[in-house]
């Protein structure tokens, strides 16, 4: 077998995937993994590692599954992260472990990601036992949110003997695993309900309906609910619209809408009575992930679909791996585009999309090249769906409820690298510090985050 | 799970039903809403609270069984629990925070439509409380639709019925008698509340514009989370994009844009329809198993 070369991962086929809800990546099987394993140099001074937001031994976990031992494999991920099947399917490997793989100067780099995924999934198969928490130490602490950030936090603060409480304001926990992220791309039942069983395994409450800021107030929690910490993982939720005419039209909606009507309503389902609009012909706004699976779920509903964005395909924010399964499935890319108004029937329905070409021009503060407009470049096209899918910041809520909280510009919380707040006792992580990130970062600064809290409490 | 303590029918198909619900009865303010999931596979609905005991622990919903959403709630009975129930959501009405001895000054007419008359109760009556008397209004389309007749009598200063049909008190719309009573009544008015379907709020407004009273309503736009995530419950105010859920319910009446409001209301209808259709007996309890 040739070194430099990646085992090839089994999916779904794009025409039949196009047409379900299911997993589109199969995963490896023991010998795929195996092989895939034995790939790995086992650097000395192994480079993947420093590009981990939670350091996870890689190495390590990859020479359990090249030497057939896939329970311990399991077990050296939860040393580290809460979420392991959740990482291997939605973390951007390629600009993080992957890239620094040294197999990839010659050739493709381990598939580390789709090693995590096998061997979480394995462990999570075959009962593995993976983590246990230390005998309780009497110290109370709130964590508000269930996603990424507040999943992590809590179980690592869990691990060492605190009695955690997650507040969610949904009814159900996962935070964006379960309003945002597709089916198709992390599955609900199986990955995302065992992660979180995981966590009340280690004796983590969970309290969902509870709005922190509204039901209760963080003030509340340290006053009544006697905890001696907080952690505010609330995300970044609110949708950005573009501000351009015609967008209250019926018919436009924000990829927030779109997705928490499919993925946490179930709405493709026809059992469940939540509504879903999907025209057939659909206007995606956007070039992020949530805009491929926006996307990726309005193909899926039926409909023939657009990505419009104003840059090139080199500046796409998706992960390239989203890109690809986008394309095989279909979707149409009109890039270097950017919509201008929208325009609407008589009724006030979406019945098109006026947009204009853009050009690339000078870096801008974030590095990449301005778009520009193209003049004389103005078009239209036929659409009876636009979904805005620009991005999302964090929800006021919290620190407008709470005294001496303090916010930046874009209304994130302001937090140390340890997560630290401008109030005692309170510290934040992930979307509602940074703005819209990834699972992984927010994965990261709940670790962080715990250390902190347990350091401020234990000293 | 949320225990349905009570619930009583205030007609034919409006019902009121006590939720044992703490910490949400511990935080509720008048204006506020919480939002209901009936059973497992039920919509997020998001409906006005209409009265909360803090001791008791109990908020108080009111719904007309019309859409399959309430119509599914209308089957749950007392002792049996909802799936979900969450808030409260929104901001509190503005005169909550204003000073007493200011807000005894004014003279202030609530204007209630059909189901609406159950979130204008507690809030009539937080005046009366306050030592203040507060005009009343109910309209419905028909006597059997007036509901809490008897209770806002208790609490309001004047109380005047308006059906549509004329088979009780004013015959006619409520903006008709809005203007019988400010034009040839000669009663003065300097804040109208008015909460019911957009529609009648929408005429009030018109009215209550030429008359030069300040309106305020309470939207009830299409919500999914109803925390700020979704944006589907977006309303032109002035010249601005408000989220009814996390800005509102409750707006100045006359910057609305009701036009919008309504077209944006019907943009599920052909959807819920079809759900209809495909699962006969989505509106009983547990789905279509």
């Amino acid at each position: 077998m040739n070194r430099f070369e990646r085992v090839p991962i089994s999916e779904q086929s794009p025409e039949v995937r196009s047409h379900n809800f299911e997993e589109v990546c199969l995963g490896y099987t023991e010998e795929e993994a195996v092989a895939e394993a034995k790939r790995c140099l086992k650097c000395k001074n192994p480079q993947c590692v420093t590009k981990c937001p939670v350091s996870i031994n890689i190495p390590e976990f990859i020479h359990e599954i090249a030497e057939g031992n896939f329970a311990e494999a399991a077990k050296v991920l939860a040393k580290y992260t809460a979420l392991p099947a959740v990482c291997g399917r939605v973390c951007p490997q390629e600009v993080q472990c992957e890239s620094k793989c040294v197999l990839g100067n010659k050739g493709d780099a381990v598939a580390i990601g789709k090693l995590e995924r096998f061997a979480a999934d394995w462990g999570r198969d075959h009962d593995v036992e993976v983590a246990e928490a230390k005998e309780s130490n009497g110290h109370k602490v709130a964590v508000i949110g269930s996603g990424p950030a507040g999943i992590t936090c809590a179980g690592d603060l869990a691990k060492e003997g605190y009695d955690v409480t997650i507040y969610e304001a949904l009814h159900k926990p996962g935070g964006v695993l379960v309003y945002g992220i597709p089916e198709f791309r992390l599955p609900k039942e199986t990955v995302v309900k065992h992660e979180i069983k995981n966590l009340k395994k280690l004796g983590v409450k969970i309290k969902t309906n509870v709005i922190v800021g509204r039901t209760v107030t963080i003030d509340d929690l340290f006053d009544k609910g006697k905890y001696d910490a907080v952690f505010v993982g609330s995300g970044a939720g609110l949708p950005k619209f573009m501000g351009i005419p015609g967008e209250n039209y019926n018919g436009v909606f924000s990829a927030n809408e779109f997705l928490t009507r499919n993925n946490l309503m179930k709405a493709y389902e026809d059992e469940y009575d939540t509504p879903i609009k999907v025209g057939s012909r659909v206007a995606v706004v956007g070039g992020g992930n949530v805009a491929m699976d926006a996307a990726r779920t309005a193909k899926r509903l039926g409909a023939e679909v657009w990505i419009v964005y104003r840059r090139s395909e080199e500046e796409l924010p998706a992960r390239v791996e989203e890109v690809h399964h986008a394309k095989e499935e279909g979707i149409n890319f009109e890039l270097l585009t950017n919509p201008t108004e929208i325009i609407g029937d008589e009724k006030g329905w979406v019945k098109g999309i006026k947009c204009v070409r853009m050009e690339l021009g000078e870096p801008d503060k974030s590095g990449r090249r301005r778009p520009m407009p193209v003049k004389g470049s103005e078009f239209e096209f036929d659409v009876d769906t636009i979904i805005m899918a620009l991005g999302t910041s964090p929800n006021p809520l919290i620190p407008s409820t709470t005294e001496g909280l303090d916010v930046d510009k874009k209304k994130c919380l302001i937090a140390d690298e340890q997560g630290q707040t401008s109030k005692e006792g309170v510290f934040a992580g992930g979307d509602a510090v940074t703005g819209a990130a990834t699972v992984i970062l927010a994965m990261g600064a709940g670790k962080e985050a715990a250390a902190a809290i347990d350091k401020y409490i234990n000293g | 799970m949320y225990k349905i303590v009570k619930k009583e029918n205030l007609s034919t198909n409006i019902f009121s039903m006590d939720v044992l619900a703490p910490l949400v009865a511990q935080s509720a303010q008048p204006g506020q809403f919480v939002i209901v999931i009936a059973d497992e596979k039920g919509e997020r609905v998001p409906l006005t609270i209409c009265d909360y005991d803090k001791e008791k622990g109990t908020v108080t919903i009111v719904a007309q069984s019309i859409g399959c959403s309430t119509k599914k709630m209308a089957q749950f009975n007392e002792g049996e629990y909802f799936h979900d129930f969450v808030g409260p959501l929104g901001q509190p009405s503005e005169y909550v925070n204003e000073d007493i001895n200011e807000l005894k000054k004014k003279k202030v007419l609530f204007v209630a439509g059909g189901v609406g008359t159950a979130p204008v109760y507690p809030q009539a009556r937080w005046f009366h409380e306050n030592g203040i008397d507060v005009d009343v209004i109910i309209g419905a389309k028909t006597k059997d639709l007036i509901i809490l007749e008897d209770k806002m009598r208790k609490v309001a200063g004047n109380l005047y019925i308006a059906t549509d049909d004329g088979s009780y008190g004013f015959k006619g719309m409520i903006p008709s008698l809005i203007e019988d009573l400010v034009v040839n009544q000669g009663k003065k008015y300097d804040l109208i509340v008015c909460i019911g379907p957009m529609i009648m709020m929408k005429f009030v407004c018109i009215m209550t514009k030429k008359l030069g009273i300040k309106t305020i309503v309470s939207m009830n736009p299409i919500m999914v989370d109803g925390t700020g995530m979704c944006g589907a419950c977006r309303v032109t105010v002035g010249d601005e994009t408000k989220f009814a859920c996390v800005d509102g319910p409750e707006f100045d009446g006359h910057l609305v844009d009701f036009d919008e409001a309504l077209r944006r209301q019907a943009q599920y209808k052909n959807e819920e329809a079809e759900k209809n259709e495909k699962h006969v007996c989505t509106c009983h309890k547990g789905g279509a198993n």
